[in-house]
């Protein structure tokens, strides 16, 4: 089709007579019952009338759309003017009279009168689409009285001129308002101010025949309805069709514009059922927005932070809510930021509801921000019907749903449609994550925490991750860290120790070995008290199950023990680690007069053999023998105000006697109280320097017997005595490995015993050999006070 | 399926507050109102754990013959309150939760746009309509 160039009465009286077949408010379609009524009332003859129709192609499309009834309303102008019927008559014949059709006059001036008293803001009605200006309307009733001279057939016919004229003037006062300071902001088009208002008006300059010209014309009319012209870029593909296949002058344009936004205008301003046609975004505008966008973001791939996309958009002087609904229906992923789609989407919809355009509930699907969005505006006698979908099924596969996992409950909610996210593929990458960024930030789902490999101990602890689990993550079953899993190689020594030292202070009654429990909480605890409140205080993961028994820990055996004191760094410094730590060798065997009892849980320390399953059941009546260390704290306590330096060094030498006697009971002790243990090796020096205390434990006799040999030495020979009592433990350890067990549990938890033992005499080493040196200074400092004493001899 | 949802914000005035028309909604102004204490309580209990710590969820905050009121406090200490009916029975910790989730994801969407200023009411369409849909369920 030709473009088609109207006159602005031609303009206005098609546009009224358009929207007079429109009774459907269709705003593209007339009905034709009501376009063959209009030719009849032009009296024209039928097959005039066939012909006209299908010049105008109507009849190849089976309908009249917009364009194709203003070409046949110039085609029953050139018809009743006597011109030849022909495709170029009707531009090429110039000056033609409108249209003539039998109207009641009546009809025009009620609707004329109805025209001028809408709203102008064109809420919604066809006369307010074009609301005239009361200035401007009066000047318009003369050609609205010529109009009116041509009867019409139609009785609700507008007045013609009224209506026409609108387009001329200001449409919506905003938009009004809003080109006005347009108009003021770029004389020329020349400057791209980042208001939109004045932007709004280039495009249609720029678009066909430059800016200046463009707005040299509006300002030509009174405020030219740019807008009304914009929205013609999102009306019917007819109306681009007029308007690209028209070359002419900036005159023609802009008649053609004015003619077409006008009545698209009315198809908007209805909200047709063809939604996509309104809200489809023409060549021209979405260069327009392209550039407006690149004077706020260079890079047409980046993002336009919310801050800039508010400024920008508020200067279009509409309500924030409404701004504010724009935002929500353009951007697309909820990112907080526009690319370049999702700013022309929202472009588009500020100029629509500048237009006076109801802002849709759901982002219109020529909106969605596609791949292709420049085809959209290539149709050419395209229908509503086949324009949303133009661009739709072209893009990729929706690739976006997968790759969005836990945004996913959430994004059919969000997604005005859902069938839509095919779209989104090409741009899925920087949305989703970002989206899944944002999902994540949302700390409403448990189901993004972090999933902790936290290892989890199969007995107590267990219930203890189940229920920490259980709150945390709510009904995450994709947890991996469910009370299920066990890796009790993943908790750091540390998370092991705490644990450790958690559950057994907590759970005195273990599923599993207690003998393990209570060889490992000891050493640990002794080191990792204050460890005990932290823990609690930490996230379910930090006090994962407590570790298992100290298997990790470099297996060693008896042999190496002493090697392996040497080789512990560890440094308490502290008596308590000393007395946790005690050699396997049991001085108890050269007592066995003693309770065999304890003794044999004894040399199961010491040898982890066959006893062992003799001494679980051991442990737990060798617990009283807490209530021997209390005695011996009874006993200690006088002792110890009595020679603290003498048996704080002493402690340190009857420690390993001690150790070695009660590796088990120390422990516990050691679980219970550090500080108990230090009462036990104060106790035991107390109780070795008096030599009296009937302690239940047989090692203990045997500390005694240690100690009374240790304290018949003076402090001088601590070094000695304490190379005696390593000596001593050396001597024990041979024996040690006599009974070597049956069963494999007793071997396995001997073997266990021993390495607790074994760390425990390890720091318990590292506190003697401080010791060792601090007496050494001592001795030094003795030394040199002796010869100062001796200042003859040295002379 | 909730009676009522209301968005409370860090000063717990109200940002956003809808019932079912059905009831009077004061009598529903009122429940949220004095769950608010509760929901108070709940936060300060946990209060000397990390703010990781504590559940978003809080649950149940307090039942009435006829309600039940659950609450929800994001990290900002904005507060969703939701009434739901008693003999909604059906109705899981779970599916509440999810709504809470979906009441939460929302918010976030609203407060990504620019032009809301935090402290307003909410007036986003997208947000109304999501809070509709978890209305009319009842029905």
């Amino acid at each position: 089709m030709e473009g088609l160039t109207l006159s602005d009465a031609e303009q206005k009286y098609y546009s009224d007579l358009f929207s007079y077949c429109d009774i459907e408010s269709t705003k593209k379609v007339v009905v034709n019952g009501r376009v063959l009524e209009l030719f009849r009332a032009a009296q024209l003859p039928n097959d005039v009338v066939l012909q006209i129709m299908e010049l105008c192609g109507a009849t190849r499309l089976g309908y009249f759309g917009r364009s194709q009834f203003y070409i046949a309303l110039k085609l029953v102008a050139v018809a009743q003017s006597g011109f030849p019927l022909r495709v170029e008559s009707i531009n090429t014949v110039k000056d033609l009279p409108l249209p003539r059709f039998v109207a009641s006059k009546n009809e025009q001036e009620s609707r004329h009168a109805a025209s001028y008293s809408s709203d102008s803001e064109n809420q919604g009605s066809y006369s307010g689409v074009i609301p005239p200006p009361p200035g401007r309307g009066q000047v318009k009733k003369g050609s609205i009285s010529h109009d009116t001279v041509q009867p019409r057939a139609s009785a609700d016919q507008q007045e013609p001129a009224s209506p026409v004229v609108s387009p001329q003037q200001s449409p919506p006062t905003s938009p009004h308002t809003w080109r006005k300071h347009n108009r003021h902001s770029s004389g020329g088009n020349s400057e791209r101010p980042l208001g939109g208002p004045g932007p709004f008006w280039s495009p249609f300059g720029e678009a066909q025949s430059g800016s200046s010209a463009g707005d040299a014309v509006w300002s030509g009319h009174s405020p030219p309805p740019p807008q009304e012209n914009w929205v013609s870029f999102a009306d019917t593909p007819p109306t681009s069709t007029l308007l690209t296949m028209h070359p002419a002058s900036v005159q023609d344009q802009t008649t053609v514009r004015t003619v077409a936004s006008a009545t698209t205008a009315n198809e908007i301003r209805r909200q047709s059922s063809s939604y996509d046609d309104p809200w489809k975004i023409t060549d021209e505008q979405r260069q327009y927005y392209i550039n407006q966008f690149k004077t706020i973001q260079p890079d047409l791939n980046g993002f336009i932070p919310g801050s800039a996309a508010k400024e920008f958009f508020t200067k279009s002087k509409l309500p924030i809510l409404e701004l504010s609904h724009i935002w929500e229906l353009s951007d697309f992923d909820k990112d907080g930021a526009l690319t370049l789609d999702e700013f022309c989407a929202a472009f588009h919809l500020v100029v629509a509801r500048k237009n006076g355009y109801d802002l849709p509930e759901k982002l219109p699907e020529s909106l969605m921000p596609k791949l292709i969005d420049l085809e959209d505006a290539a149709d050419v006698g395209d229908q509503p019907g086949e324009v949303g979908y133009s661009g739709s099924p072209a893009e990729a596969p929706p690739s976006k749903s997968p790759s969005m996992p836990s945004l996913n409950q959430t994004w059919p909610e969000l997604n005005q449609s859902s069938e839509q996210w095919e779209t989104f593929s090409e741009r899925s990458s920087s949305s989703q994550t970002l989206t899944q960024f944002d999902s994540n930030i949302a700390p409403a789902d448990p189901d993004t925490a972090i999933v902790h490999p936290v290892p989890i101990r199969m007995t107590p602890s267990k219930i203890h991750m189940q229920e920490m689990e259980l709150k945390r993550t709510g009904s995450d079953h994709t947890n991996p860290t469910s009370p299920l899993l066990v890796k009790p190689s993943d908790l750091s020594e540390e998370n092991k120790i705490n644990t450790a030292v958690k559950f057994a202070s907590g759970n005195t009654v273990d599923g599993y070995s207690s003998s393990d429990s209570f060889t490992s909480d000891p050493e640990q605890i002794g080191s990792n008290v204050t460890r005990q409140r932290s823990h609690s205080g930490t996230s379910p993961d930090n006090t994962a199950p407590p570790p298992p028994p100290p298997r990790p820990q470099p297996s060693h055996s008896r042999s190496s023990s002493l090697d392996m004191n040497r080789t512990f760094t560890v440094t308490t410094g502290q008596q308590q680690a000393g007395v946790v730590a005690h050699p396997p060798a049991v001085p108890p065997r050269p007592q066995p007069s003693q309770a065999p009892g304890p003794v044999v849980h004894r040399p199961v320390d010491a040898d982890g053999l066959v006893t062992h399953t003799s001494t679980s059941p051991q442990q737990i009546p060798e617990q009283p023998n807490f209530a021997d260390f209390s005695q011996f704290e009874v006993f200690a306590a006088s002792s110890v105000n009595e020679e603290q330096d003498d048996e704080a060094e002493k402690h340190a030498e009857v420690l390993p006697v001690e150790k070695a006697s009660d590796p088990a009971s120390s422990l516990r002790v050691a679980k219970t109280d550090s500080k108990t243990e230090e009462k036990t090796a104060a106790s035991a020096p107390a109780n070795v320097s008096k030599g009296t205390t009937p302690l239940a434990p047989p090692p203990k006799p045997v500390r005694r017997r240690l100690k009374s040999e240790d304290e018949l030495r003076p402090d001088v020979d601590e070094h000695t005595q304490k190379t005696g009592v390593l000596a001593a433990v050396l001597a024990s350890q041979p024996s040690i490995p006599r009974s070597v067990g049956k069963d494999k549990k007793a071997i396995q938890a001997s073997i266990r015993r021993n390495k607790e033992t074994n760390t425990v005499l390890a720091r318990l080493n590292s506190e003697l050999q401080q010791q060792l040196k601090d007496v050494l200074e001592e001795r030094i400092s003795l030394e040199v006070q002796l010869e100062q004493l001796r200042p003859f001899s040295h002379l | 399926m909730a009676v009522c949802i209301a968005v409370i914000a860090k000063e717990n005035y109200p940002l956003y507050i809808r019932s079912t028309p059905m009831e009077n909604e004061l009598k529903f102004h009122y429940m949220v109102h004095t769950s608010l204490d509760v929901v108070d309580e709940k936060i300060s209990a946990m209060g000397k754990a990390l703010v990781d710590q504590r559940e978003l969820y809080l649950g149940l905050l307090y039942p009435t013959e006829d309600y039940k009121v659950y609450g929800y406090v994001t990290n900002s200490k904005v507060k969703f309150v939701m009434v739901v009916d008693s003999s909604n029975t059906a109705l899981r910790d779970n599916e509440i939760r999810s709504m809470f989730r979906k009441l939460h994801n929302s918010y976030t969407d609203v407060m990504c746009n620019p032009f809301y200023n935090p402290g307003d009411p909410i007036q986003s369409r997208a947000f109304d309509s999501m809070v509709t849909s978890m209305m009319i369920q009842v029905c």
